[in-house]
């Protein structure tokens, strides 16, 4: 009974706030609300993507705001945590966000969305890599900066399909979360496609002392390319096992191989492994000039998802001036139609809201570096 | 047949690196009933101090046999000194204490070893040059072998014949029979227990180290935590063949290579240790000593 009694309580309470924060919306300043972790364990994956809102609003700021408006930073903590991330969705809501860079891990942005969803806000996240977040089409007004978990998989199969035009591949994982879900993703697409066959799929066991007997099931089984989950150890000793017994099959395997320590330990054996790895955005004039800005600011290298953070916080309020509105739909329209310039290129969205043009590239060894080879332009642009 | 044989081959190599642990966990047993946790550890310094040793004498230019015998000297020697330490540090004061206490101690010191070597080497991987000779004859009458497969089989064979004509006919193998029977008893005739025993902890460790050189260059890759995985392994080895007996450690090792070899041929590799465990289950509810060990007999 007091139970009953705190909820309908609480429930007055957020609905005044609700009323109050939408005479708030009045004000004018364009309010950008961020959202992640910002305190706790993961907030070294959080607070680079606050601080790119930051220093994005600045820039706006000076150059005379959004809409003749200036861009305020609204920030609220998740920690990462589904149960914590609803209130914080509502906190920013009642303080009058007009869109939310966030959040920031796939589990709290997915509690957070159902909230966002009821408020037609539009939701920009820079690292929730979950395939459903867009493919399920429950989240009409959330977009992301970060190519999702499955693109990696899709790139690796599209390229032994497309480009080396193998008709048999072994798909390998390790076990482990990464490896195992990319190896799902890539075996899906390959069968789904219907170019090329599975002809094995296992798991084989990290650290084992040698893998001699999987390398034989490879050759027996005819696969004439192997995709690999997992990291560079294990790839390592498998490369090496599968050139000591002379077999030319081709290797394709993810960012956790694309690694300098893989070339290091597997030597001359690396040569002509290919691996998957996120764009190479070091040579992006915007993308030198936002990690200096960040240096000057904060006197410190950028963490994790910088970039993406502050792609997204650049393609918000670009659209917002595009749209002339800060309404959901209109927000929404303008990032699927108007490219904007950021440090991870010239991005717009496509219609389930993923950033076209953002994700992996491929990476051969050739003389002991990993140099990106051209996948077919249809598997780049097509996602 | 041939992917049988394939299999096979892969299997008796596979079998061959867990026996060389396995021979030094079970000679520690067999004397003093102890289960030297520390052992895969000697097994990984023995691989470090083989790198560093070969890298220095590539940098001086060395090549061929000369540099293969070297390191494993050099490795033997490091090896079988830990070992020797690590007996005297933290087994030998607790000789008289119930069993449980050297056990706690064994894992504490393969705790401080991996530690040691990570903070004063490094956790990353480390590239092992293959240091082995390339074998043309090898390739030529055993197809499904390499050279260092084949090295490493007859290395092992070699080990074991050694060891086992060691404990069997000379004074050393005399004095440790005696110890392992009755250690009382042997000290009251004579036998220097303390010697023996060291002697024991330097034998072990000298095999890691060969192993240590072969499964090296074998992978190609060595850190700080090989020797966990690896002693795990040759640990259940040597329970399968019969803690305590020599040939029951080769035995065990290689019935353990040949399951996970044929399961993940056979079967899937996902299931790899699922097959390796099962058969150890099986065999110790058939025959709780391992399969060459002698029932317990109650001292009285």
């Amino acid at each position: 009974m007091r139970k009953g009694m705190l909820g309908f309580f609480v429930a007055c309470v957020t609905a005044l706030t609700l009323v109050l924060g939408g005479t708030a919306l009045a004000a004018d300043t364009i309010k950008l609300g961020v959202a992640g972790a910002h305190s706790g364990d993961l907030a070294s994956y959080g607070l680079p993507t606050k601080r790119a809102a930051e220093l994005v609003a600045k820039e706006f700021n000076a150059k005379g705001g959004v809409l003749g408006k200036k861009v305020e930073v609204l920030a609220e903590d998740d920690v990462c945590k589904p149960e914590v991330a609803t209130n914080t969705a509502m906190k920013l809501i009642s303080r009058g966000a007009h869109v939310v860079l966030g959040h920031i891990c796939s589990g709290a942005t997915k509690t957070a969305l159902e909230i966002y969803n009821k408020e037609k806000i539009v939701v920009m996240s820079s690292s929730a890599t979950n395939p459903e977040l867009t493919q399920s089409g429950r989240y009409p007004l959330f977009f992301r900066t970060i190519a999702s978990d499955d693109a990696q998989a899709k790139l690796d199969a599209e390229f032994a399909m497309n480009v080396l035009k193998v008709k048999k591949i072994a798909v390998l994982h390790d076990k482990g979360d990464y490896g195992k879900g990319l190896a799902e993703y890539a075996k899906k697409f390959i069968e789904e496609s219907k170019k090329a066959q599975v002809v094995l799929y296992e798991g084989i066991t990290p650290g084992a002392v040698d893998y001699s007997a999987v390398v034989q099931k490879i050759k027996q089984s005819g696969a004439e390319a192997v995709i690999y989950g997992g990291y560079h150890p294990e790839a390592s000793s498998i490369v090496m096992q599968m050139r000591k017994k002379n077999m030319k099959t081709y290797f394709i395997s993810d960012d956790g191989v694309k690694d300098d320590t893989f070339i290091k330990v597997a030597g001359r054996y690396a040569e002509g492994v290919y691996a998957s790895g996120p764009k190479d955005t070091s040579k992006n004039p915007l993308a030198i000039a936002a990690i200096a800005a960040h240096k000057q600011e904060y006197k410190s290298d950028p963490g994790a998802f910088f970039l993406n953070g502050y792609a997204a916080a650049q393609a918000l309020l670009n659209a917002i001036q595009k749209a002339k509105s800060t309404k959901g739909e209109a927000v929404a329209k303008a990032l699927r139609t108007h490219a904007v310039d950021t440090p991870l290129g010239k991005i717009k969205f496509d219609k389930r809201g993923d950033a076209i043009g953002v994700g992996f590239s491929m990476y051969q060894v050739k003389n002991g570096v990993y140099v990106e080879v051209p996948t077919t332009a249809g598997a780049a642009k097509k996602r | 047949m041939d992917y049988f044989l394939e299999l096979f081959f892969g299997g008796l190599t596979r079998g061959s690196i867990y026996a060389l642990i396995a021979l030094g966990y079970t000679m520690v047993y067999g004397i003093i009933e102890l289960i030297n946790f520390a052992h895969g550890e000697i097994y990984m310094i023995a691989s470090f101090t083989a790198l560093i040793v070969s890298s220095l004498l590539a940098l001086q230019g060395m090549t061929g046999p000369a540099v293969l015998l070297l390191t494993a000297a050099a490795a033997i020697i490091f090896a079988a000194a830990h070992g020797f330490t690590v007996e005297k540090v933290a087994y030998k004061p607790l000789r008289q204490a119930p069993r449980l206490s050297p056990l706690i101690s064994a894992i504490g010191m393969s705790i401080f070893l991996q530690n040691y070597v990570m903070l004063a080497q490094t956790s990353d991987f480390l590239p092992f040059p293959n240091l082995l000779p390339d074998l043309p004859f090898v390739a030529e009458y055993l197809p499904f072998l390499g050279a260092t497969e084949f090295f490493i089989i007859v290395t092992t064979a070699l080990v074991m014949v050694g060891l086992t004509l060691l404990i069997k006919f000379t004074r050393m193998g005399k004095a440790m029979r005696a110890t392992a029977q009755d250690r009382n008893m042997a000290m009251l005739v004579g036998v220097d227990i303390n010697r023996t025993i060291s002697n024991t902890f330097i034998i072990g460790s000298a095999l890691a180290a060969v192993g240590g050189v072969l499964i090296a260059s074998h992978i190609g890759r060595i850190n700080f935590y090989i020797g966990f995985i690896a002693g795990i392994k040759a640990f259940t080895a040597a329970v399968l063949g019969g803690i305590g007996s020599i040939p029951g450690a080769v035995l065990g090792a290689l019935v353990l290579g040949w399951t996970e070899s044929f399961a993940t041929g056979y079967v899937s590799s996902d299931y790899e240790d699922v097959f390796a465990f099962v058969l150890l289950v099986l065999i110790l509810i058939v025959r709780p000593s391992g399969l060459l060990g002698r029932p317990a007999v109650q001292k009285v």
